[in-house]
Parts: C-alpha cells; sequence; structure tokens
C-alpha cells in the first residue's frame, strides 16, 4: 500500500469509492459457469487409452479413455447419456492439468 | 589432571563445538547472505546475554554411516538471554551442519527449551533455518516435529511465540511457525512450503521458483502466513526487538508501561478525513494522532491492508488497534481481512492488551471469489474474536459503519465498552445510494427522469439515517465527539476500563468459525 499506488473506482452497494486496489484482488480469478460439454484434465499425465470414436453415443458412466497420472489409472466417464463430438487427445500423449480432452454433447 | 587442565580441556571440547559445520559450511552460509546462528543470537539479545544449554548433546542416529559423523550440537543452539532487559528462551537452526535438519536430539533440544519457555512464563523465539527432516533418522525426526507442535500448541495463549525464518522451513516444519504468533521473514533469505517447487512441478506441471512458490514476500503479501517482512537480517532484528517491547511476558502479565508521551505535532486529525465518505485517506496517519510519540507498530502491513492491525502505546500502555483501510479497497471487510483482524484480537485478548477499533468501512466484499472462498465462515471469525475478548474494547466510527460491517467492528452488540462516533459517522444498515434504489425502488421507477429522483432520494436518505444521531438515540453510541478529543476520549474510556471483569459462561473451549 502506498501514495503511487494509481486510485481506482471500487463499486459497493450502488456508491463507487475511490481507492487502491490490492495485487491479490487485481490477480483474483473472474469467475466463469462451466461448460459441461467440455472435458478438462484434472491432473496432468498421460492418455493410454481412448474407447470412443467422435459421432459415437455413450450413456452415462461409460468410461471414455484411461489418463495415467502418479501411477493411477484414472477412467474418465461420460458425465450423461450423450454423443462425443470431438476428441482432442491421441493415445501416448502426455498432456497438462487443465488441459481440454474432449467435447461431448446430451442427447436431444 | 589439575583444575587447570580440566578447565582447559572443557574450553577447547567448547570452541570445538562452537565452530558448527565448520568453516567452509560457514562460507557458503555467507556466500548465500545469510549469518550464522551464533551470530544471529548475539545479534538479536542484548549484549552478553546469552548462556547456551545442551552445547554437547549429540544425535543418536544409527544407520546409513551416521554412527560414524559427528554433528556439532545436533545443528541447533538453545539458550537463555535477555532482550531489552527482559529475559527469553531462544533456539537457532545450525543450517551449517548437516543442514540444519532435525533429528531427534536435536528436537529434544528444541522441545527442552520450549518447555523451560512455558514453565518460566517468558517468550519463545525460534529461529528456523533447516533442510527438513533428517531423513536417515526416519519416523524419530518425525516424532521430533510431533513433540515441537504439541508443545506450540500448549504454550499457545500463555507465552508469546514468535517463529524467524531465515532459511529454508519446508514440510512438515512449516508447521511450528504457523502455530505460533509471529512469524518474521526475509526478503531472499525465508523461504516456506509444504512440497517444493521440483514436487509441484512432476505432478502437476507447474513450473514456479522457491521465491515466488513460497519465499517471503509471498507469505507476507498473499498467503498470510508471515506477519513480518524485512529487507535483511539485522531490520528482522530490529522488529523482533521493538514487537518484544510491546508485548507482555505472559499472559498473567500486562506489557510493560513506557513513560507516556505525547503524540507528535503533525496534521490535525479533522484536517486528514474528507467528509465525503467515497473519498479515502490513510487511516494509518489518524493512528500516528492518537499514540504516543504517534509510534505505531503495525502488523501484517503488507497483506490485506484493507485493514490495519498493530500495537501503539497510549499514556505508555500497550494499546491494540484494529483499524478498517479507506486507501485499500475501500476498507471493505473480505476473507483476508477478517482472518487478520480476528487472529489479532484474539492476541490481544490472550495477552490482556485493550482494543482500540477505528471504523470506516462499507461493508463486505461483494464477489463470488469471496463467496466461494467462505466470506461467511471468514467474516464470522471477526464476530467471534470480538464477543469472546474481555480486555477492554474501545471504538470509534469516523465515517462508514454499514451493515453487518457495523456490527462485526467492535459494536455495542458484541459489548465494547465504549462507542464513541464523530459527527461525520453514517451509521446504517447499508450506504445511502444502495438503500435508496431499494427504499424507493418504486418512486424512481415511475418518476419521469428516474435518475434525478434516484439523486433526490439518495439525498433525502443521506439527511434521514446517514449520520450517528439515529444510533446514538438508541444509546448504541455512547457519545457524538469531535475529532480533535479522540485521543482524549480513548485515553479516559482506557482508564475507566482498568479494572474490567467479565464473567463468560464456562466451558471448555469455544469452537470458533476456523
Amino acid at each position: 500500500m502506498s501514495e503511487d499506488k494509481k486510485m481506482k473506482e471500487l463499486i459497493i452497494q450502488g456508491a463507487v469509492y475511490k481507492t487502491t486496489f490490492t495485487r491479490k484482488f487485481e490477480e483474483r480469478v473472474k469467475w466463469e459457469a462451466p461448460d459441461t460439454n467440455m472435458l478438462y484434465s484434472f491432473i496432468p499425465g498421460t492418455i493410454i487409452d481412448i474407447f470412443v470414436k467422435p459421432k459415437q453415443k455413450v450413456k452415462e458412466g461409460e468410461t471414455l479413455l484411461l489418463l495415467e497420472a502418479m501411477k493411477m489409472q484414472n477412467q474418465l466417464r461420460m458425465p450423461f447419456d450423450g454423443e462425443i463430438v470431438k476428441i482432442h487427445v491421441k493415445k501416448d500423449e502426455t498432456i497438462p492439468n487443465n488441459y481440454l480432452i474432449m467435447e461431448i454433447k446430451p442427447k436431444k | 589432571m589439575s583444575l587447570r587442565s580440566n578447565i582447559l580441556d572443557l574450553r577447547k571440547r567448547k570452541k570445538e563445538v562452537q565452530k558448527g559445520g565448520g568453516e567452509k559450511a560457514m562460507e557458503m552460509q555467507a556466500k548465500m547472505g545469510k549469518l550464522t546462528a551464533r551470530e544471529r543470537i548475539i545479534a538479536l539479545l542484548d549484549k552478553n546475554s546469552f548462556h547456551e544449554y545442551d552445547l554437547f548433546v549429540e544425535h543418536s542416529a544409527k544407520d546409513f554411516g551416521m554412527e560414524s559423523k559427528v554433528l556439532h550440537g545436533d545443528g541447533v543452539i538453545i539458550g537463555t538471554g535477555t532482550i531489552k532487559s527482559k529475559p527469553i528462551c531462544i533456539f537457532a537452526q545450525d543450517f551449517t551442519v548437516a543442514g540444519g535438519s532435525l533429528g531427534i536430539m536435536h528436537a529434544r533440544k528444541i522441545t527442552k527449551i520450549m518447555d523451560h519457555a512455558l514453565k518460566m512464563r517468558v517468550p519463545l523465539i525460534g529461529i528456523n533455518d533447516s533442510g527438513g527432516a533428517r531423513i536417515q533418522e526416519g519416523v524419530n525426526s518425525l516424532a521430533g516435529y510431533g513433540e515441537i507442535f504439541f508443545r506450540n500448541t500448549l504454550s499457545s495463549g500463555v507465552i508469546p511465540q514468535i517463529s524467524v525464518i531465515l532459511g529454508p522451513c519446508a514440510g512438515g516444519a512449516v508447521y511450528s511457525p504457523a502455530l505460533t504468533d509471529f512469524v518474521f521473514v526475509v526478503e531472499n533469505i525465508s523461504k516456506m512450503f509444504i512440497t517444493g517447487p521440483s514436487v509441484i512441478k512432476s505432478v502437476l506441471g507447474e513450473e514456479i521458483s522457491m521465491e515466488e512458490l513460497g519465499g517471503a514476500r509471498v507469505h507476507a503479501e498473499i498467503t498470510g502466513n508471515a506477519h513480518f517482512f524485512a529487507k535483511t537480517e539485522l531490520e528482522c532484528f530490529e522488529q523482533i526487538k521493538t514487537l518484544i517491547s510491546y508485548i507482555p511476558r505472559s499472559n498473567a502479565k500486562k506489557a510493560l508501561a513506557y513513560p507516556p508521551k505525547p503524540p507528535l505535532k503533525g496534521k490535525k486529525i479533522e484536517d486528514i478525513v474528507p467528509v465525503d465518505a467515497r473519498i479515502p485517506y490513510d487511516m494509518r496517519d489518524i493512528i500516528k494522532t492518537i499514540t504516543d510519540g504517534s509510534e505505531f507498530l503495525e502488523v501484517m502491513e503488507l497483506f490485506a491492508p484493507n485493514i490495519i492491525i498493530g500495537f501503539g502505546r497510549m499514556d505508555g500502555e500497550t494499546v491494540g488497534f484494529v483499524a478498517n483501510q479507506p486507501m485499500v479497497l475501500a476498507g471493505v471487510l473480505d476473507c483476508d481481512s477478517s482472518d487478520k483482524a480476528a487472529r489479532f484480537i484474539r492476541y490481544c485478548d490472550a495477552f490482556n492488551i485493550p482494543i482500540v477499533t477505528l471504523e470506516d468501512m462499507p461493508g463486505y466484499l461483494p464477489g463470488v471469489d469471496q463467496e466461494h472462498a467462505g466470506v461467511i465462515r471468514h467474516g464470522a471469525k471477526i464476530l467471534y474474536a470480538y464477543s469472546e475478548a474481555t480486555v477492554p474494547k474501545v471504538t470509534v466510527i469516523l465515517r462508514k459503519a454499514y451493515g453487518g460491517g457495523y456490527i462485526a467492528m467492535n459494536s455495542r452488540h458484541l459489548r465494547a465498552d465504549f462507542v464513541f462516533a464523530w459527527p461525520t459517522a453514517e451509521i446504517a444498515v447499508m450506504g445511502p445510494e444502495g438503500a435508496a434504489n431499494i427504499v424507493f425502488r418504486k418512486e424512481i421507477a415511475e418518476a419521469e427522469n428516474p435518475e434525478e429522483m434516484r439523486q433526490q432520494k439518495i439525498q433525502e436518505y443521506k439527511e434521514k439515517f446517514a449520520n450517528p444521531y439515529v444510533a446514538a438515540a438508541q444509546g448504541y453510541i455512547d457519545e457524538v465527539i469531535e475529532p480533535r478529543v479522540t485521543r482524549s476520549r480513548i485515553l479516559h474510556a482506557l482508564q475507566v476500563s482498568e479494572n474490567k471483569s467479565v464473567f463468560l459462561p464456562s466451558k471448555k473451549h469455544g469452537i470458533p468459525p476456523f
């Protein structure tokens, strides 16, 4: 906190306050509604097998692929009845955390 | 052997052990910009006051070739001494000896001095500079950590515990500092984390340097694990000495009083605060018009600076200040500032330090991140801490006191002993802008010129409710005071509260919203 920080405006309950921001406030992650049709990796690892193909109809709970991380074979499962739209990974590919693995869509 | 030769033998033995890890290791230590453990103790304590114990303790490891290794003092120095003539117990890990790694005898030396500190009711200072558990000693080194954590917890709220991080402090080791009252860090020297950069990289694929992950600035500004940040070790020691001057040696004592002195002549208090509640000012300037000699030791200066906590003196006696800072985030309450204030309030309460609260805040910080981070649970900590505190509690409302924040900032309803308000105080369920929008929604919507009507209604609401007199009419405010008498009113309030005695229902302990 110092005088040389630029004054910003912060709105609280309709009133506009002149003030400064903290680094933590400015770097906070803006919230976005999760898109349930996008499947992201929850841990970095290696894709050791893929069981589905694009346009394939899949039932809720069916295993889509295996992601090996920390010596564990994690099954990525279908969250609802639907269809595979696009697959963004290949077998034996190593992917980072939060990486888009697959696009899906629910059954109409 | 004659007595003389016995003495010479003792001196020789002492000299040998005091070499620590030897010249080479000491050079390495200096290269990293660090003092040695012994140099640190000497720099921190009063001249010639340090007395060392357990100098000749040796490690007891028998595996992995350890049996043939000599580790002087087993990598830690313990003893007693004084700071500003006040007795303290101290331990300092010696990084030059096996990287300051913690084995069972090392831990036993630390727990010995911790037991002394608790028994003798004197502050404990721990200087951490260690590579972590001594792997060769296996579960014994874990046992050592556990014994330390247990004693940290037992001593909590009985004697002041101060941790000084002057090197690495990683893995389980970090939990001892985390259990203590105040953590001191030094730029480029302190490193604290549970899992280091290499593990994070291999598991999560995230690359980060040690400094960015757990350096001094990170803990002082982002995590809130550290309370005092310094650029050099010597600056850090000065901070510790100042802190020691403000706090009592145990929960059975009051902090030592100093000769009273008036605040420095500077800006007049009434000239610091703009009347428009939306324009900021530096609350620290207000505190400095109140404290003796305008001195103020700010705690956690860089973390959640939207609230200010710290120690000052009034008529020579230590006072803890909790104050909103309009200069940062308009002085809102949020998760971090709630944690920061609540823990400080509990510290003051445990160690018989009266609390003065200076209030000027617009409410809670809105945001999904705040709600999801648990601002309900975190915000509740302030309510809990103020309600539970039985030390004298004085509040001065300078300008805004809106909504839940009004209640939280040591209001009458949480048993503040004295609540004063400036004539500029606005005590209401929310600010005029927000309130007018709700109360006069219909009028505003139906008006020919809604914006004009809104402004008119805001003004109307302001005149009626944005003042201290509605609250004063209910007795929630004891007195509406002119700003220039702020210091004298607080002083008087603290004087008449000196023998305060309240009774809380007996219980084993409460369950605060951690």
